[in-house]
This record gives structure tokens, sequence and C-alpha cells, in this order.
């Protein structure tokens, strides 16, 4: 009786996918989207920011590496109830309005994301050789040029940096929850759903889209294991 | 420095090291050496309840006369409330919900239901009352909101959660004749739909619903809650009635289907809720924090033969003519009339 919902998620999860159900679909690509945002957002502040801690000397350099460290672990529904306060109505960012709306939610899991952005990238640059850092400073012409160099060399932990980042923002539940409210068409992603699902006691669909929610990760990663092999 | 396992270490780490571990010993220590002599009664709850302290309130004074038990309440959605049950992780439930209660008891997972409390659902809203429904009927109410609705005027926020409110809710729209599949996928000129299904609990759903000015169907209890706490500037817009009956039962799990063995005590603990102690208390209830009470015991209007209430718990939360078919009563003397 225990692996009822199990099996039955199983199943379920394969009748889904073949009879292309157009809200587990929606839902699905929701949640990619939502996380593609945040990735590119986080990647976007993030990678200046880790060349600039991995490259300069300067004071609070060792404080900033280690407030992004240890926010890698911030947990997603303090991080979801701060942001809501802030987004809120009666907050000081609520005439933005992005509570309830997926770019509100994507700016929510990019600031969850950008602690593994950056300790990632900055461990990934500060792991090639010292030499090879002081190289590229003195060969590149301009700031840019030296920075772009550095992100290349030290691409593979660059790329797995946005990996985990994306990996993470995909799977999370407490910032989509908090800043979404599983608004069913509108904010609704498939963590959310899931937690739906099983508060209704719903166990065997809740497996299904965990199921679901799995394979895309698995498919993802694949893909992108091998654009990374395809690259050095 | 000395080399410690290939690992060079300085006497900072030593430090630090014998830090962490007489702090995880101590934790690991203090917990295992507390007294684990009390016997565990774990009921299932919905949210509505849960958030509202009553669960809390009533686990202190059952603990006071039965000091031999350990009441955990686990928090959860209705259905899922009812799932744990009939999985064997739960002794009762308290849920409000009579045609997912008839299923509890049909599906021989339950025994001896016993309605020991009740309120009402009301209709909140924004102060401005943009659909003008302060002090109509829920019904014509709802007829209203989605006029509005259309009209760009009002919004509606569900719980969309299959929860004992998001029942009631989806009664009141079927007595309004409307069919809510249909309804529910309406769009206003291009802002999107005007009933918005969230997929969350009572006080998130309240929450949406005061962000977006909306109008939302909730239980008493939690929303004067959410009212005094300042989480909320939503204000009741329609009161209490027939319609909008909320009745609280208890079911205790079927000892012939339920492995945890814990039948006398779910047994004590439902005849504890029927004692004039806790049926007094709920009279109180949140008076003083919240100003008005948040529930009303059962058993006055089931004694009292004139009672009006009794009559609309009777046609509502009845299931086949009693508060619990005969089929489904075990050991229950002197519970039912």
């Amino acid at each position: 009786m225990s692996w009822g919902p199990i099996v039955e998620g199983i199943g379920e999860a394969f009748r889904l996918i073949v009879s292309g159900d157009r809200v587990v679909l929606e839902i699905a690509l929701r949640s990619l989207q939502t996380a593609s945002y945040a990735t590119i957002l986080a990647t976007a502040v993030g990678l200046p920011l880790s060349v600039f801690i991995a490259m300069r000397e300067f004071p609070g350099r060792r404080a900033l590496r280690f407030f992004f460290n240890a926010m890698v672990g911030v947990p997603t529904v303090t991080l979801g109830l701060l942001l809501f306060t802030l987004f809120s109505r009666s907050g000081p960012l609520g005439w933005l309005q992005l509570l309830y709306t997926v770019p509100g939610m994507a700016l929510g899991q990019a600031a969850l994301i950008l602690p593994i952005m950056v300790s990632f990238v900055v461990s990934a640059i500060e792991s090639k050789d010292e030499e090879l850092r002081d190289l590229v400073r003195t060969l590149g012409a301009s700031e840019t040029d030296t920075s772009l160099a550095i992100v290349r060399e030290a691409f593979s932990g660059v790329s797995l940096a946005l990996v985990s980042s994306f990996n993470r923002a995909f799977a999370e539940l407490g910032i989509a929850t908090m800043l979404g409210a599983n608004i069913s068409g509108v904010t609704r992603v498939l963590t959310t759903a899931i937690a739906l699902e099983t508060s209704k006691g719903e166990l065997g669909l809740s497996f299904a889209l965990s199921f679901i929610l799995l394979l895309v990760v698995l498919g993802l990663n694949y893909v992108i294991s091998l654009l990374r092999e395809g690259t050095t | 420095m000395s080399n410690i396992g290939g690992f060079k270490v300085n006497r900072n780490a030593l430090i630090a090291a014998f830090l962490l571990v007489t702090v995880i010993a101590g934790g690991l220590y203090w917990n295992m050496s507390r007294p684990q002599t009390k016997e565990s009664l774990i009921v299932s709850s919905t949210t509505s309840l849960y958030e509202t302290g009553l669960l809390d309130a009533l686990k202190t004074m059952f603990e006071k006369t039965h000091p031999e038990y350990n009441v955990s309440f686990i928090s959860q959605g209705t259905g899922l409330a009812i799932e744990t049950a009939k999985r064997g992780d739960a002794d009762m439930i308290l849920v409000h919900s009579p045609s997912q209660e008839r299923g509890f008891l049909e599906s021989g997972s339950g025994v001896n239901r016993k309605i020991f409390a009740y309120n009402f659902f009301i209709i909140v809203g924004p102060e401005a009352d943009p659909a003008g429904i302060t002090g109509m009927d829920p019904i014509g109410a709802l007829l209203k909101i989605r006029g509005e609705g259309l009209a760009g005027n009002a919004l509606w926020v569900s719980r969309g959660d299959n929860s004992g409110t998001h029942s009631k809710e989806k009664a009141l729209w079927a007595a309004t004749g409307l069919v809510l599949d249909e309804i529910k996928t309406e769009t206003m000129e291009d802002s999107g739909t005007w009933y918005i299904e969230a997929g969350a609990g009572m006080t998130a759903t309240l929450q949406l619903a005061n962000e977006k000015e909306a109008y939302t169907l909730t239980d008493v209890a939690t929303y004067l809650k959410n009212y005094k706490n300042g989480n909320i500037e939503l204000v009741k817009a329609v009161d209490s009635g027939k319609d909008t009956l909320n009745v609280y039962s208890v079911i205790v799990c079927d000892p012939d289907t339920n492995p945890r063995g814990m039948f006398e005590g779910s047994m004590e603990f439902l005849r504890f809720l029927l004692t004039d102690e806790v049926q007094t208390m709920l009279v109180t209830y949140g008076e003083d924090e919240f100003g008005s009470t948040l529930f009303k015991p059962w058993l006055p209007e089931l004694e009292d033969p004139d009672s009006v209430i009794a009559g609309w718990v009777e046609e509502y939360a009845y299931i086949d003519g009693s508060e619990c078919p005969t089929q489904y009563r075990k050991e229950a003397a002197g519970l039912y009339r």
C-alpha cells in the first residue's frame, strides 16, 4: 500500500507526457521560464562581481567572500519572506508591482542563486594558477578584456556555476510560494503545484509532477553536459 | 602546526573542532536523555484550525488532566489531513468538510464522528467595496462580484486547494446557478481573469486578496487573527448566515484499520472536546485578543430544542440524518442521541 502513490505517479507521469497535458505543459514551461530569467539576471550581476572579487584587492574582500559563501545556504522561506515584505503594496518596492508575477519570482530566485554563482565563479577563478591570472592581467589591454579572458580560462568552473544556479532556481519552492502564491495560470510552477497536490492528499499526482520535474532537470543537464564537453 | 590524518592543523582549527564536537555531542546527549514515557497522540487537522492557536490551547488543557499523553497536531490541507489519517500516520482528524468526512467514514478509516464547534465563513473585501456587496446575502454577493468582475471593477480570490473552505466556496457558486469551471476562465479586457485561483492556505490566500484588493471567502477565525496582526486590511462584507455555516468535527481513526493503536486515547480526547470546560472555553476564546470570539460551542445548540443553528447544521453537516451513522460508531456510549 505504501508504494502505491509512487507507482501510480510513474504511470500518471507517463500518461501526462504522452497526452501532452496542456496544464502540466504550461506549468513546466513556466518553471523553465522563471528559472532561466533568474539565471540570466544572476549571471549578469554575478559574473562581473565575481571577477571583481577574485582579481582585485580591496578592504573587506575576505568578508564579502565569506558573506556570499554563507548565503549559499540561506533558507528559501526566509529570503522569500524578506522579499515579500519588500515587494508588498505596503513595502518600499511595492510600486514595482512585482508580487504574484513571474518577473517578481524570477527576481527573488535571482537573489537566491546569486551567492551560488559568485561562490562558484570566484572559486573557479582562484583555482586557476596565480601566474595565469597575472599573465592575463599583464597581457590584457583593458579591464573588460582581462575579465573576459579570465572567464574564458575558468569556463569549466563558470559553466558549472551556471548549471548549479539554474538547477537551484528550477527546483526551489520557498521563493516561488511566497512571491507567487501558486496562482493558477499565472504563477503556478512545478514545485508549487507539487506542494498543492500534496496538501490535497493527491499523492499520486504529486509524484507524477515530481517525476516530470526530475526528467526535465536530468534532460536539461544532460544536454548542457554535452555542450560543456564540446567546449574546453 | 600538527599533522592529523594528513591534514595540517593549527591551534585555532583544533579549538574550533573541539567546540563543534562538544556542542554536537552535548545536543545528542540532552536529546536522548529526556524521559520518553508519554504516549503520543497525533491529531491530523487543517490549517484553518491550527493557525488560530485553538489547537495549542486545547493541547495545554488536555495534557493538564491527562498528563500521560503528549498531543501533537499536524496541520495540513484538509485533503492531506484525511490522507495522513488513512495511511495510519495519525490517530484522529479535526476537520470542517462534511462531504470529505463522509468519504472518510465510508472508506472504513474512521469511526465516531462528532461535531464539537462551529462558526461562519464570511466574505471579506477591500474597504472601498467596489462591487457594492456589503450586507448582501452570500449568493447575491457572489453574483454581484462576478458581474463587477467581468466589468473589471472587482476581483475574487479562491483557495483553489480542495480545503474545507474551498468546498464551501464551490457549494456557494453552485447555488448561484453559474458553472464554476466556465466563470473561472472569464477574462476582463486585457488584464487576465477576475477569478484568481491561488493554490494556498487561508493566511496566504488572505494576503493575496489583500494585495490585489480582492474579495474572498474566509473562516472568521483566520480572518480576525490576520486582521488583528495587521497583515491585512480587508473588511467583512458579507456576514454569517445559513449558507455560510462552517462546522468542525472530530473523527477517530478506526482501530480495525489504524495500526497506531491509540483508540482509547483518541476517544479520551474526543470526549474531552465535549466537556463543559472546553465548550465554555470556546464561548470566550479569542475575545481578548481579537475583540470577537472565533468559535462557537456546538453542544448548547444540540441540547436546545428551539435552536435555529441546530436546524441549519442538521441540513448541512449531518450524514444520513445524524452526526454519525450507526454503522460507523464504536464504543460510543452516550455520545449520540
